[in-house]
């Protein structure tokens, strides 16, 4: 079993397993709406490559991270929108 | 072997952009031919899009020789960083990296950006839960669980056969897999596939992963619906029109290579793709480029194209030449298979005037309809001009108006103001020695 990493969600507390992506962390948590467009659309990741921008989140306070791009690391703070 | 000190500002001979199967081969290549190689990637681990999460996530044999080869060479590798910028007369990328950008000169570029996936606007399509399928799939190999999800894998290519066997395999309940090429045509290719037996086997162990999973060809979806994410997919098929619950739909509508950069540079493009001549040398004779952005075509001829690149770009081009024969027949058999599955004109008419081609600014298809060009739907509706910078809606645009997108400019990608003055070098310790 890889080693769990725990990280917040809006949060709340979650384990997941080292090497997820945040993108695949927020998913797994049954939160598909990861912003919220320019017009006010609910979106969520398309490409999981960091082409798309649709899975940007803020993480650790910083905005606009493409959560498909970035792995969870221990104490992350993610925020949809 | 060990990687040589990099020299006073950390510029190596050869410097490689992505570390897919192309780039991975370019940079073993041209290192175990004696060159200090640097390997800039965009994703935290090597292996590309196709053996995506390196080599604890692909064990399968020609992925594990690539990456064991990979790891005792002596590559200095940058993970998570992107090319941002670029100057060709003075042979120098501005590189944002995780620790700040910086600047890399070198002797040879080897560009291997690969390709992203085609995806054509349809109602519903920017519901939360609609994906690219190599999309899905690379989010099931970055961890998302998709045990007893409903999915409905759609769009063109053999891609989705794979894309379906391995979903199956992560626990989803694959509901259907719609190919919107005739059956005819996919038969005809399937019988060229005789003549290759790797392939026929891979296709055969597809099939049988998929046994129970409806194939349907000349079938699309021609909406998405749900409140606030996918709930169903309303599928046509002929005739007939049906509707599919599902929480994600996997839909992509074949490969588009990835020529920014290159284009960035001044390399010529050939239609859509990098033109190269039979060194793999773009028209800058510096400036190399090698696997899908120089056309689609698969791994193996990825594979290829990386090697001949990493020989002509360390002056072998008599070892470069002893490939040649494999590469074009890789080539033949990638343009048998680009004609199978060409995409039907059906497709165009599925945006209605409501439906957002642009999902950055949500520029829907009506105020498109207007423009005449991509350039004049920037300037008139702002397309293209999101953080995605066309990528999306570009080649969307390309099929649905005939439109080129001409117009690459720096930065490449939206980056923090800070990024685009770097103010150090290459530093040893933020290279992973492989």
């Amino acid at each position: 079993m890889p080693k769990q990493i725990a990280i917040e969600i809006n949060g709340k507390a979650v384990q997941v397993a080292e090497g997820t992506s945040v993108a695949a962390a927020i998913l797994s948590t049954g939160q598909m709406v990861f912003r919220s467009s320019i017009t006010g659309e609910p979106r969520g990741p398309i490409c999981g490559m960091g082409i798309c921008f649709e899975c940007r989140v803020t993480i650790d306070g910083r905005p606009q991270c493409r959560s498909c791009q970035i792995p969870v690391r221990p104490g992350m703070m993610v925020a949809t929108t | 072997m060990m990687a040589p000190p990099i020299n006073d500002a950390g510029h190596p001979d050869v410097l490689v952009v992505g570390a897919g199967p192309a780039g991975l081969a370019a940079a073993v290549t041209a290192r175990e031919s004696g060159a200090q190689v640097v390997l800039v990637d965009d994703n935290p681990a090597a292996g590309g899009q196709i053996w995506r999460g390196g080599e604890r996530a692909h064990t399968e044999s020609r992925a594990a020789r690539w990456f064991a080869r990979f790891q005792g060479a002596g590559i200095r590798f940058l993970a998570n960083s992107q090319v941002i910028a670029g100057v060709a007369a003075s042979r120098t990328l501005l590189v944002e990296a995780p620790r700040g950008s910086l600047e890399i000169r070198f002797r040879s570029l080897i560009l291997a950006t690969g390709s992203r996936e085609l995806f054509l606007p349809f109602p519903g399509w920017t519901l939360p839960g609609v994906m690219g399928a190599g999309g899905l799939q690379a989010l099931v190999e970055s961890g998302l669980p998709l045990k007893g999800k409903r999915v409905v894998v759609a769009g063109s290519g053999p891609l989705l056969l794979a894309v379906g066997a391995n979903l199956r395999k992560a626990g989803a309940e694959v509901v259907l897999i719609a190919e919107q090429a005739p059956r005819a045509t996919v038969a005809r290719f399937a019988l060229g596939l005789l003549a290759r037996p790797s392939k026929l086997a891979q296709a055969a162990a597809f099939r049988l992963a998929l046994a129970a999973i409806p194939y349907r060809h000349g079938c699309w979806i021609e909406t998405a619906q749900g409140a606030g994410r996918l709930e169903r997919v309303r599928i046509r098929q002929g005739r007939r029109i049906w509707t599919e619950r599902c929480d994600y739909a996997a839909v992509a509508y074949g490969l588009y290579p990835n020529t920014e950069l290159a284009a960035l540079l001044g390399c010529r493009l050939d239609g859509v793709a990098v033109a190269v001549d039979e060194q793999q040398r773009s028209s800058l004779h510096y400036v190399y480029c090698a696997g899908e952005c120089t056309g689609i075509g698969g791994a193996e001829l990825s594979l290829l194209e990386g090697r001949i690149a990493g020989y002509s770009a360390t002056g072998q081009p008599d070892r470069a030449k002893r490939l040649f024969g494999k590469r074009n027949q890789a080539r033949r058999f990638a343009s048998r298979l680009n004609a199978a599955f060409v995409l039907r004109g059906e497709l165009r008419a599925l945006p209605q005037a409501d439906t957002l081609v642009c999902r950055c600014e949500d520029v829907a298809f009506a105020a498109l309809k207007r423009s005449s060009s991509f350039r004049a739907a920037k300037l008139h509706t702002r397309c293209g001009m999101g953080p995605c910078q066309g990528r999306v809606c570009g080649p969307a645009t390309e099929f649905l108006f005939g439109w080129k997108t001409d117009s690459i400019r720096p930065p490449l990608f939206p980056v923090c103001a800070r990024s685009l003055v770097p103010d150090r070098s290459l530093s040893e310790d933020e290279l992973t020695s492989v």
